[in-house]
């Protein structure tokens, strides 16, 4: 019976020949991951578990990068928790400060994310890694745990939904206007338990960097996997950081689709959401008029290097609006270094921006840019659930860097056109 | 097990931002998250909540972040069960490994009110509210035996000891 890609993955780490939807399988792990807010938790239970030894220390990845550097005591306990298990288990893979990053940029980077591995983390957005054709996908502390303990986990061998994506690219479209453009077609429900396989003609033209952005963002649709199957591009990108051997898996021409979404990507304009859920996409041009209080730049959604040169594309010899916070985050130092040597930062201070060190903050509201009681921000980060990004009377909107640059600069919601 | 409790109404999407709002997340106390328990969602549900009450909620409950602060507060704050009309895979996957009962009825979802009296029946498969009675599928037999053992640690430290007796 034919499967999909990421069926076949599932397989071939539970050692069987062949796995179907809906079918309960123990896995083999590749790699697993926690971060400064899911693995202290995980700790206390590793420790519940009478564990005394990772499974593989090479295989255990932890990052500090939510409320890093840290914002108060209590997370400075946490993070020391996390720090203080690394050193003990002497885990060669423990990133921090100058040699950390937002754990979905940084991975990828380090080239520890390959086609055809199986990778779980403690953080919904590990489904960023499918991007490079592996399955992965997110869990809780307490799999976590029992993940380091063991090195594996127990799935429910997911359906599928394929999204094909044809035509071409307008300007200033990227991966993100894509996906939030899809998350709207499907719904935040739309890919719950499910597979959602990215694929199409069009994507050609979306960078590596861009795809991340995509299969980041499979989680806001519910998928339990983002899959997209590696062509030249990605496997040029993943041999200039790795020379770990890999296999890239593909799924069978005849693989079972549960359904199929077709998108004429020329009919997709740079997108925005609106409060309060991720499918509230629709074209910048018909937000309406939207006066925002802080625009944010960056997290493992947008904040890599590409987004960085986008958006000062736009602000180069312009000025922040006077009214307007902008906050910059280089997803990770190696980005923020390579953003340094561009100028780009440069750019950012010139216009009156903020830049910051690699850190989530905002983006979930645990500091470095919380918002007040009825303010507005324009973020390029993944939710705008209600309370998001700090007081639950505020209000947060979702792009891409370019219409976030843009809005920057005019102080409302704006598209990339209207100051370019 | 039978629980019977009364109920807290909630909507559709109820993401893990409302359930533990992550300026709450510099903690792994149970105590202390749950003192802070959907308190985005409605102010009032952290001081008034008793133990053995019931959340009913609509579509997708628990989508967002993996933040297994979530469903420890739910179960910290004496939250017996959650029923809702479709839950997010992750808190899903949370609440089984945490041991926190969890029940998928789209029907009782759409049929219950906030303050209504309701008895889920987990080893029959019934919820009962009222004069009505719903159907609930019973949860795969593997992930039956994680609840049994109240949680995946405890399963899995049992299977571990199993292993090293009989490898």
């Amino acid at each position: 019976m034919a499967m999909t890609a990421t069926q076949k993955i599932l397989a071939r780490h539970a050692g069987l020949e062949r796995v179907e939807a809906g079918q309960l399988i123990e896995a083999r792990l590749d790699l697993v991951l926690g971060n400064d807010i899911t693995a202290p938790l995980a700790i206390i239970e590793f420790e519940k578990l009478g564990a005394t030894r990772v499974f593989d220390p090479e295989r255990v990845v932890l990052v500090a990068d939510h409320f890093v550097p840290n914002k108060d005591i209590k997370s400075a306990m946490q993070s020391k928790r996390q720090r203080d298990f690394a050193r003990a288990h002497q885990l060669p893979h423990y990133y921090e400060g100058g040699d950390g990053g937002i754990e979905h940029a940084l991975l990828p980077e380090r080239g520890l994310t390959r086609p055809g591995m199986l990778i779980i983390g403690a953080d919904s957005h590990t489904c960023t890694y499918g991007a490079l054709g592996a399955f992965s996908t997110g869990v809780g502390s307490t799999d976590l745990a029992v993940a380091m303990a063991t090195g594996k986990a127990w799935f429910k061998v997911p359906a599928a939904i394929r999204v094909v994506y044809r035509g071409k690219l307008r300007p200033w479209v990227g991966g993100k206007d894509l996906i939030l453009h899809t998350i709207g077609r499907l719904g935040v429900e739309g890919a719950n338990y499910r597979t959602l396989e990215l694929t199409g003609e069009a994507l050609a033209q979306v960078s590596v960097e861009g795809r991340l952005t995509m299969a980041n963002m499979g989680i806001e649709a519910g998928a339990k996997n983002a899959f997209m199957e590696p062509d030249q591009a990605t496997l040029a990108w993943v041999d200039a950081r790795t020379d770990v051997p890999y296999e890239v898996v593909r799924s069978d021409h005849d693989a079972p689709f549960e359904a199929t979404l077709e998108i004429d990507v020329g009919q997709v304009e740079p997108q925005v959401a609106l409060p309060h859920l991720p499918e509230n996409a629709r074209g910048v041009s018909q937000v309406g008029d939207v006066a925002v209080d802080q625009v944010v730049i960056g997290s493992c959604t947008n904040g890599r290097l590409e987004d960085l040169r986008v958006a000062a594309k736009i602000l180069a010899g312009k000025k922040v609006h006077p009214w307007v916070r902008l906050i910059v985050i280089p997803a990770t130092q190696a980005i923020y270094r390579q953003a340094l040597e561009e100028g780009l930062l440069k750019v950012f201070v010139d216009a009156g921006g903020i830049v910051s060190t690699p850190t989530c903050g905002p983006c979930l509201g645990g500091h470095m840019g919380v918002l007040a009681e009825g303010e507005r921000a324009l973020a390029t980060t993944n939710r705008n659930f209600v309370g998001r990004m700090g007081h639950p009377k505020s209000e947060v909107y979702l792009a891409g860097p370019a219409v976030a640059a843009a809005t920057a600069v005019r102080g409302r919601i704006s598209s990339p056109e209207e100051v370019a | 097990m039978l629980l019977e409790g009364r109920v807290w109404r909630f909507g559709d999407n109820v993401d893990t931002d409302q359930i533990i709002p992550a300026r709450y997340l510099n903690t792994t106390d149970p105590a202390e998250l749950a003192a802070h328990c959907m308190e985005d969602a409605d102010p009032e549900f952290p001081g008034k909540v008793r133990p053995g009450d019931i959340l009913v909620a609509g579509r997708n409950f628990g989508c967002g972040s993996s933040r297994e602060q979530a469903p420890l507060s739910l179960k910290a704050a004496g939250v017996a069960c959650v029923v809702a009309a479709s839950f997010a895979r992750i808190f899903y996957r949370n609440a089984i490994n945490i041991g926190l009962p969890i029940v998928e009825c789209p029907e009782a979802a759409g049929a219950v009110a906030q303050g209504d009296r309701i008895a889920v029946d987990l080893g029959a498969g019934v919820l009962r509210a009222g004069e009505a009675s719903f159907r609930v599928a019973p949860f795969p037999e593997f992930m039956q035996r994680i609840i049994a053992a109240g949680g995946l640690v405890p399963y899995t430290r049992q299977k571990l000891a199993k292993e090293v007796q009989d490898p």
